[in-house]
């Protein structure tokens, strides 16, 4: 049971913030889903999620290389699947294809890297990201540099468990869920609650 | 690779840990590792035997040689086999070795490694004594060394534990949201060379394969991408960046082994198990010792005496919680181990609200036996 009031929000939250799952935020169970650091049902974090993609100056995605590379039919449909909620968002991609820190620097407009995500936030002024796609272990590590240096605003759309790093995570995330997403940030879109 | 295929079906977890029919055998703890090996899908075991855990990776050789285990080697030294073990593990294959003593201090740098690379191997430890001069007497002094490597550590009292602890340590290792390296660890000799009642699943189930798929790093398979694996070290760059992603990276592995405390309550049905929780004194523990404290307090209801056990089986993820609440209210809290750095005192004293009440004692150590007497004595002191 969740007895933290540890509150996974924008930051910057300073030199070194904890991982949540450290100050006792835990991941969701089945048909839940986390929103900053409570955990709530699924349905009612995905309007949480259309609300902040359409509110958002500048929503990127940051497709990672389980999506990026059609190494199998899944990731195929889910990376379709993905590119379509960025479209109907009007979002940037912005990809993260591979995880080595990029020296003597990264090109910020044309990737994001784990091991310094800050710096491609900052140059583009992105307000609210998604991560999906990405491996957990890097997701995390990125969402907690994020969280630490930026005040941007963090989603995590994940095909295991969830991130508790995130703002918000949704948990067992495949393309019928993004899809799910989509039709719920169209609905938004027209003016739906 | 082993020649021999066995004709084992898979199972869910849940059906070999729970549901399935057991048998009663009386069998050593090294013969209960053996048993737990065969029904655990292991695709490779690496070796370098030593006393006392000798015996169990002889016995998965044996595995080998029928067939249970997909492929087994023995390393050049424990450094080595330790290496090797990682190298399996980072290729996405299920792998499981055994150290004790000496040998896992010679192996030491990798266990850090292990965790750091997110790696979910399942390693048994059984302890012994490590100073000079040499010897190979059971002593749990070097668990106290490991408890800061990242790796989820527990601890078993028995050979029933070990037996169930090693299987369940594969899936919790693979967990998704864990994925680090499980040391399980037991008392050499006192658990490995005796024999007890162990039950356990009929032979001809196993657990599913290893999913490295579900991963949450990439494993080393170049042929399908994505294929990079490395975890590229930030050495290259002296920088605050580097140091700063090296940071949330540690701090990611402490995440994971929190994550893991879901996944013990699951499987081993706690991080603690409790006997007579509401006496005002009570024994905290973990491993052998817990046997000592169990017989210790039939002798004292023989007196009138009412004196419970927290049985540790957890030490990482530490059961912070459970402790702080049980020993809330309690006249004393009596911590016996068998090595002279009272080092589970020390973690307890480190969670409980009023630590006075923390008696670290009775100690043994160096292969010492410690009778139930003891026990009865230290008691005594706090009625």
């Amino acid at each position: 049971m969740q007895t933290t009031n540890y509150k996974v929000i924008n930051g910057p939250e300073g030199y070194l913030p904890p991982a949540a799952a450290s100050m006792g935020v835990v991941l969701p169970d089945e048909g839940e889903a986390l929103f900053e650091g409570k955990i709530m049902l699924k349905e009612e974090v995905m309007k949480k999620i259309a609300v902040k993609l359409l509110e958002a100056k500048n929503p990127t995605f940051f497709p990672g290389p389980l999506v990026l590379w059609a190494w199998n039919e899944k990731a195929i449909e889910k990376a379709k699947a993905v590119k379509e909620l960025a479209e109907i968002v009007g979002a940037k991609i912005i990809p993260m294809p591979d995880y080595r820190p990029k020296y003597p620097m990264i090109n910020p407009e044309e990737e994001i890297n784990p091991n310094h995500p800050n710096l491609t936030i900052w140059h583009n002024k992105i307000d609210v990201c998604v991560f999906v796609g990405v491996h957990c272990h890097y997701a995390n590590l990125a969402l907690k540099i994020i969280r630490g240096g930026t005040n941007c605003y963090t989603i995590a759309l994940c095909g295991n468990y969830g991130h508790e790093d995130a703002m918000i995570s949704l948990r067992d995330i495949y393309a019928e869920e993004v899809r799910s997403l989509t039709d719920v940030v169209k609905s938004m879109k027209k003016g739906g609650k | 690779m082993a020649v021999k295929t066995t004709s084992q079906s898979i199972v869910e977890p849940e059906h070999l840990f729970f549901k399935a029919e057991r048998e009663k055998q009386f069998i050593t703890g090294s013969e209960a590792v053996k048993e737990a090996i065969k029904r655990a899908n292991v695709d490779m075991a690496i070796s370098y035997p030593i006393t006392p855990q000798s015996e169990s990776m002889h016995l998965v050789g044996d595995l080998y040689a029928q067939g249970y285990v997909k492929d087994y080697y023995r390393g050049e030294n424990e450094l080595g086999v330790m290496s090797a073990v990682a190298g399996a593990s980072m290729g996405g294959v299920r792998v499981f070795t055994a150290t004790g003593g000496q040998g896992s201090l010679r192996a030491f740098e990798m266990f850090p490694t292990w965790a750091g690379a997110r790696l979910p191997v399942v390693c048994a430890f059984f302890c012994r004594g490590l100073n000079s001069p040499l010897t190979i007497q059971p002593d749990t002094i070097e668990i106290g060394l490991m408890l800061d490597t990242g790796m989820i550590i527990l601890h078993a009292e028995t050979a029933q534990d070990l037996y169930d602890m090693i299987l369940k340590a594969f899936i919790i290792a693979e967990e998704p949201d864990v994925h680090l390296p499980i040391a399980v660890f037991a008392d050499g000799f006192f658990v490995t060379h005796t024999r007890e009642i162990v039950e356990i699943a009929p032979e001809d189930i196993k657990l599913p394969p290893y999913n490295p798929y579900k991963s949450p790093v990439p494993v080393m398979d170049m042929e399908t991408p994505p294929v990079r694996q490395m975890r590229d070290p930030f050495v290259m760059k002296s920088n605050f960046i580097s140091y700063a992603t090296h940071a949330s990276w540690q701090q990611e592995v402490r995440a994971a082994a929190e994550r893991a405390r879901k996944h013990i309550n699951r499987y081993l049905g706690g991080l603690i198990e409790t006997e007579n929780e509401d006496a005002d004194i009570l024994f905290m523990t973990s491993g052998t010792a817990a046997s000592q404290a169990r017989a210790a307090i039939i002798e004292l209801e023989k007196e009138g005496i009412k004196v419970g056990l927290v049985k540790i089986k957890s030490l990482r993820p530490f059961p912070t919680e459970d402790i702080r609440r049980i020993a809330k209210n309690k006249k004393a809290i009596i911590v016996p181990e068998f090595n002279i750095t009272g080092w589970l005192a020390r973690e307890i004293k480190a969670v409980v609200e009023d630590n006075s009440k923390v008696i670290g004692a009775p100690r043994v150590f160096g292969g010492m036996t410690m009778p139930v007497e003891l026990l009865l004595d230290e008691i005594k002191k706090h009625l």
